[in-house]
């Protein structure tokens, strides 16, 4: 199945909404069942110690899949296994333990993740004693937590993510942004876990602070051997960070590539047209064409491939019959593909 | 030399406070010409927004200005009462805010916002009007015009209502149009279409634009010079290229070198320490110093001005050549 060397792996992965009016009000004006599918079967592997970044636009399903992935969520279908455990599917509570110790979660607005009435200290504590990891070595396996022990390892963590031991009596208001999402950080490492999920972890932080905290996440991995799993609307954060980048579109996954051939010759029409839209700050000139619509809702997906109305380079097909993801790239005319249509030839 | 549209001069706002007064922007001066787009970048809490809503004289109590002029066309307008600066809003200067749905009633229709704005700031009769609002909004990029009009905005994308409110900012054809972060609620690929149609709709109705937001790579697609901000106060300004590539102040390099860009993976993002001071305690002399790698002596009690550099102007001591400082706001040192 998939090689020893993958951490994560997610097969099938999907996640469906009913969004639906309530039943009676279904019945009374006689309207269908309205689902959303957020995520609609996704297929990856992440490496032991790399960085996988998921770019996609607001609604995309990437927070959602983010979500499953730490269980947060649970999976309509398909199943996530962490080094072969597939969590949803256990039964053995000891496993499933272990599985939720060894991955965490670092969440996008650092003002609504911590708790306002505690302390700094405390919120990272939190992980070390629900999974009994402060216990005293005496004592031996879960018994009663070993307060200094507990401290100790608090005062640690905080001194790991740039912080002083004394910030942990204060309480989150008393920090800035990326101070609390340095926090947010230490509580994540706190269970000493092996992969952590970043749903947009610098998108509410200013570009200065920004830096610092990426930095900091970089510096980690080196330390810890950290495998991060990266979620971002910005290319350039994923482009500063990821080893290898998934791109997604209306819940599906349009193209996976190491994150050099992605940004050197991106193969889906629509990675082209995302890397088109990013503003030029270098001011290069580079060639770049106008995109063209908006993302469609995803209630009500097109027929087809999701991408084909604002396809340039869309044909017929393209609206009848939806590429699957083969060779990492879900097209039917790739666009390093020589036999494709020509590029600006409308449906 | 043009003489400018609007001119800034040593602005300072204060808010009143029980501990005294706490100043949110201090000693900032820059000219738009008309026709130009000048963008104001600066980190959250930098006074970016205060700047423009002290322009437009939209300042919420216990915010007020404490002293500066600012003068539109030649005349000033920090002074004007409530009722006089009623009429400059919407007819002189057009505002454009980050939000699409909050600055649409969701109550009314498209078309009634338009037709309303259209109604108080011309004699059309209430069908010209109409008429009016269809063609702004096939100029914004809203396909069937005539038909959406009379939708609502719960009705519209994102990308749409923002189209709409940049049609509503514009339709009174003002001077000067103040944009606080325009696309910064919107999508990477509809971000590209809106500022494509600001940056065109400006141009062809040659107005000057006033463009705050704090993303860098906005500006420098947008606009013709740029005024960096920092803790209220504006430490560079000058032509978008000149500061993009050779920031002059050490804060705009810091900036600058901490985004990082699609051209390659680097080792490690250039990380300005610490963060921006609160306004309760900016520091003594530059408020930039005590993050500064290149601070010295002066710096720590001496507040610098900003320095003509060639055609720039820096607000750092490390600029200062032949003696005598010179304001510097852009629109002097211009050709």
């Amino acid at each position: 199945m998939s090689a020893p060397a993958d951490l994560v792996s997610a097969r099938g992965l999907k996640c469906v909404f009913d969004v639906s009016k309530p039943w009676i009000s279904r019945i009374l004006d006689g309207e269908p069942r309205r689902l959303l599918k957020a995520v609609d079967g996704v297929d990856f592997a992440i490496r032991r110690g790399e960085t996988f970044g998921i770019v996609g636009e607001s609604g995309s399903g990437k927070s959602t899949l983010a979500r499953m992935v730490v269980g947060l969520l649970r999976p309509s279908g398909g199943e996530v296994r962490i080094e072969g455990v597939d969590m949803a599917a256990t039964r053995d509570p000891l496993a499933r333990r272990d599985v939720r110790r060894r991955m965490q979660m670092i969440f996008q607005d650092p003002y609504a993740s911590l708790n306002p009435r505690w302390r700094a200290g405390d919120i990272i504590a939190e992980p070390i004693l629900a999974f009994g990891l402060g216990a005293g070595e005496a004592n031996g396996g879960e018994k009663a937590p070993d307060k200094a022990r507990v401290m100790a390892r608090v005062d640690e963590l905080l001194r790991l993510v740039g912080l002083d031991p004394a910030d942990g009596r204060k309480y989150p208001h008393e920090f800035s942004g990326g101070q609390r999402q340095r926090i947010a950080i230490a509580r994540a490492l706190a269970s000493n876990p092996d992969f952590i999920v970043c749903d947009e972890p610098t998108s509410a932080l200013d570009v200065s602070i920004q830096a610092q905290i990426l930095n900091l996440m970089r510096d980690l991995q080196d330390k810890l051997g950290l495998t991060y799993l990266l979620i971002t609307h910005n290319l350039a954060v994923v482009r500063h960070m990821a080893t290898r980048v998934g791109v997604m579109y209306l819940g599906r996954l349009v193209e996976i590539a190491s994150t050099e051939a992605l940004f050197a010759r991106p193969r889906h029409p629509y990675t082209r047209m995302l890397l088109d839209a990013v503003p030029d700050l270098a001011m290069s000139g580079r060639a770049r064409t106008p995109v063209g619509g908006e993302p469609p809702n995803p209630i009500e997906p097109p027929s087809g491939c999701p991408f084909h109305p604002r396809c340039p380079r869309a044909v017929e097909r393209c609206k009848n019959e939806a590429p699957l993801l083969s060779d990492d790239v879900a097209c039917h005319f790739p666009l390093d593909d020589p036999a494709g249509p020509m590029p600006g030839k409308p449906v | 030399m043009t003489d400018p549209l609007l001119r800034v001069r040593d602005l300072r706002v204060e808010f009143a406070t029980r501990r005294g007064p706490l100043v949110a922007l201090d000693g900032v001066s820059f000219d738009i010409a008309p026709g130009e787009i000048l963008g104001v970048v600066g980190e959250s809490g930098a006074g970016k927004s205060l700047t423009g809503l002290a322009i437009i004289g939209l300042l919420d109590p216990p915010g007020h200005i404490a002293k500066g002029e600012i003068t539109l066309g030649g005349r000033r307008i920090d002074n004007l009462s409530p009722a006089a600066m009623r009429k400059i809003r919407g007819r002189r200067i057009g505002m454009i805010f980050q939000d699409p749905l909050t600055s649409l009633n969701p109550l009314l229709r498209i078309g009634d916002h338009l037709v309303e704005t259209i109604l108080a700031h011309s004699s059309l009769t209430p069908r010209q009007a109409r008429e009016r609002a269809i063609g702004w909004l096939a100029e914004v990029g809203i396909p069937a015009p005539e038909k959406r009009i009379d939708g609502y905005p719960h009705e519209f994308s994102g990308g749409m209502r923002q189209r709409v409110v940049i049609a509503l900012a514009l339709c009174a054809e003002p001077a000067l149009v103040i944009a606080d972060e325009p696309t910064t609620a919107l999508d990477v690929s509809v971000q590209a279409q809106i500022i494509a149609v600001l940056k065109k709709l400006t141009r062809v109705h040659g107005a000057a634009v006033m463009l705050i937001t704090h993303d860098m790579g906005v500006i420098a697609e947008t606009a013709d010079r740029v005024a960096v901000m920092y803790a209220g106060r504006i430490a560079e300004i000058g032509k978008v290229g000149e500061v993009v590539r050779e920031p002059l102040h050490p804060y705009a390099k810091g900036l600058m070198a901490a985004i990082p860009t699609l051209e390659g993976r680097l080792a490690r993002l250039a990380q300005i320490p610490g963060a921006m001071p609160r306004l309760s305690a900016i520091p003594q002399g530059c408020a930039f110093n005590p993050r500064c790698p290149r601070v010295f002596d002066r710096c720590r009690i001496e507040r610098p001005p900003l320095l003509a550099v060639g055609e720039r102007g820096a607000a750092c001591w490390l600029y200062e050549r032949n003696g005598a400082p010179a304001v510097a706001t852009g629109i002097e040192a211009r050709r």
